[in-house]
């Protein structure tokens, strides 16, 4: 499979008046055309922020993206100018956001919601347009379409609302679509909805998906590969099976064994993972997991890992991760 | 709601009545909120049925799972244990009182036996007040530590019960973590030795790791002071892990109620079973190997409910009788609840 989008190196810093805040601190990591790429990791590890570099919607200031690379399709966008940066937003780049109650306009109807960015992008009439639509909100599973284009967000319920962002995001054939928590304010029946539609558009459409979750069973349902990320730096790469089966960084680990999960038996204490996560702006030479970490040595506190592989597109970023495993006390 | 469910709810009732163990019964409790409308006479024109009638009771050192959708009714269920509702009809009954028929003199001191932990620790603490002024505060209300100095260390005790640096004391919520602020929550709870803890969605907003802590904390104290809990939630797999019994809740009814092992291995609601469907597992073998049977359409709103079985225009067993008739809630086993006709 070729490469859509890859990304090197990328680092997106925040300068505020407590310091600089090394939100996104080199990371790289590709995606394939028609790929399902899964983000995890827990509130402030950067994988928004990572995604939203990708679209170069980093609010500056305080935000900066200050090194690295991302190429989609061939170009690199960090040298785009912001012209043609628009043209690849909502085109090329389709975008689901976490807040369906938020991020719609409350002053624009469905229909001009929908219809706007295709006129933007596609050159299309009017008329057109509105077809278009109407299919689009059949697409996504939502009745009557043509009513709902003369509604409001106000008049949809939160799930509604994020199948019209989904819709939106369709609107013009984009080659990726990246989800920020798509799914997250909704209730676990509309979820498991929302998730089925998004697998089967994007399958049968040959969307490719980037999908920033802290959710590590719908990662497990929906993604074919898996970046965790903890303080701005992608820690473990590889496939689902691999992170679920076969985890080679204590932290992925200690995530896994923190939820508890239904499939088990009751009655087992949970292993939390100890401690807090860092604070960004007073990251040192050594890895920023281990205060927290059971398998920590000398040798972590004075280098950083890099990512090194276990196995075939299995990539661990740990000094210790051969004695790291499912099963393995330290 | 028919007549005949209101018998069937208040043998529901009655068959725990009298087992002396019961801290908590909750007896066909409605909540109704007035939709009104006009401005210089408002006239009702609607209610919202938030909590339609439902009966369950909470042993002494169990933890009842109260599990549900948004808009199901499993907070407003708990405001109204707390008394910060008044229901519109049905008891509670709480150590053998009913606390609808006591006066605001004879709740406090019942107060000080029942506390809350809430969902959110950044709006539930004071912003301004430090975080030992916000767990002595309970102490100062209820005059349980009249002594200052007494106060302060029980604060220090607290702190550190709760696994927190107690030089937190002199700190403000915004310095805290969320994780650290739930557990000032639960520090402030527990200050007054409450008997029973309503727990409102108290480690949905955590992330995981830090939530296992929270999970684990909690189990600690109730092992360690002999809590009650009624744990309200919406992520199944917490509730399967803290609860001994659970009660599903769809649209202001309980449709089911059971031991946790027996809800969870043999749900006989189609609601219940639904949404053990919807939860993802942290595996992809298994995920890729599960049928998703996903139930179809959206929760209907409280204000005009369907008719019958409130769950009937998503299910998939239904009847031409499910629309008319609302469902007994019965005991199909010995302990388990179900309110369904077609089980």
């Amino acid at each position: 499979m070729s490469k859509l989008l890859q990304v090197e190196n990328l680092q997106t810093q925040f300068f505020t008046s407590a310091g600089v805040v090394r939100a996104v601190d080199g990371i790289t990591y590709d995606v394939a055309a028609g790929e399902t790429v899964a983000v995890v990791g827990e509130s402030g590890c950067g994988k928004s922020v990572g995604a939203m570099s990708i679209l170069r919607l980093i609010p500056n200031p305080p935000g900066r993206i200050v090194g690295g690379s991302i190429t989609f399709d061939g170009r690199d966008l960090l040298k785009l100018s912001e012209e043609e940066m628009r043209d690849i937003r909502g085109r090329d780049i389709g975008m689901i956001f976490q807040e369906p109650m938020t991020s719609l306009n409350p002053v624009l109807t469905i229909g001009r919601q929908l219809t706007e960015t295709m006129e933007h992008h596609l050159d299309v009439s009017q008329e057109d347009a509105n077809k278009r639509a109407i299919e689009l909100l059949g697409l996504v599973g939502i009745s009557e379409p043509e009513q709902r284009l003369k509604q409001y967000p106000h008049h949809l319920s939160g799930g509604m609302r994020q199948r019209v962002m989904i819709a939106m995001s369709l609107a013009c054939n984009p080659k990726l679509i990246i989800a920020d928590e798509p799914t997250t304010a909704l209730d676990v029946t509309i979820q498991a909805q929302i998730l089925e539609l998004m697998k089967n558009l994007t399958r049968d459409l040959g969307v490719a998906m980037i999908i920033i979750t802290h959710n590590l069973g719908v990662v497990a349902r929906y993604a074919d590969r898996v970046n965790v990320m903890y303080a701005g730096r992608i820690i473990e790469s590889g496939t689902a099976q691999d992170i679920y089966h076969n985890p080679k960084h204590p932290y992925t680990l200690a995530l896994l064994r923190s939820v508890p999960r239904m499939d088990q038996p009751r009655g087992e204490k949970l292993h939390p993972v100890g401690g807090h996560p860092p604070d960004l702006t007073k990251l040192d030479a050594g890895c920023a997991f281990r205060p927290r970490c059971e398998f920590a040595v000398e040798k972590c506190t004075v280098a950083q890992p890099v990512l090194e592989e276990v196995s075939s597109g299995h990539v661990s970023a740990c000094w210790q991760k051969d004695k790291v495993g499912l099963g393995v006390q330290a | 709601m028919s007549v005949d469910t209101i018998t069937s709810n208040a043998t529901a009732a009655s068959s725990s009545e009298g087992a002396e163990d019961d801290l908590v019964q909750v007896r066909d409790l409605k909540m109704f909120f007035p939709v009104t409308d006009g401005v210089i006479i408002p006239r009702v024109v609607a209610n919202v049925k938030a909590v339609n009638g439902i009966s369950f009771s909470i042993k002494r050192g169990e933890t009842l799972g109260l599990v549900g959708e948004s808009g199901c009714g499993k907070t407003t269920t708990g405001r109204c244990i707390l008394q910060l509702e008044k229901p519109t009809s049905g008891e509670i009954i709480y150590d053998g009182r009913d606390l609808a028929k006591l006066s605001a003199s004879e709740m406090r001191p019942l107060r000080q036996r029942i506390q809350v932990i809430f969902q959110d620790p950044y709006s539930s603490l004071n912003p301004r007040m430090k975080i030992g002024d916000i767990i002595a505060e309970p102490m100062m209300v209820h005059k349980t530590e009249p002594d200052k100095a007494a106060r302060t260390k029980r604060v220090l005790e607290l702190l550190t019960t709760c696994g927190l640096n107690p030089k937190f004391a002199d700190r403000y919520p915004h310095e805290m973590s969320g994780g650290q602020r739930q557990r000032v929550g639960i520090a402030r709870a527990l200050a007054v030795r409450p008997e029973f803890i309503i727990c409102d969605e108290a480690v949905s907003a955590l992330d995981v790791s830090i939530q296992a802590q929270v999970i684990n904390l909690l189990e600690e104290l109730r092992d360690e002071f002999n809590l009650t809990y009624l744990f309200i939630s919406h992520d199944l797999s917490v509730v399967r892990h803290l609860c001994q019994r659970v009660a599903v809740m769809y649209l202001g009814n309980i449709v089911e109620l059971a031991e946790t092992d027996e809800l969870f291995d043999n749900p006989l609601h189609p609601y219940t079973q639904a949404l053990l469907e919807a939860v993802p597992i942290p595996d992809p073998t298994i995920e890729s190997e599960r049928a998703h049977k996903i139930i179809e359409g959206e929760i209907p709103s409280p204000m005009n409910p369907p008719s019958g079985c409130v769950f009937h225009p998503r299910c998939p067993l239904t009847v031409e009788d499910c629309k008319k008739h609302v469902p007994e809630f019965r005991e199909v086993r010995p302990g388990h609840w179900v309110a369904c006709s077609q089980v």
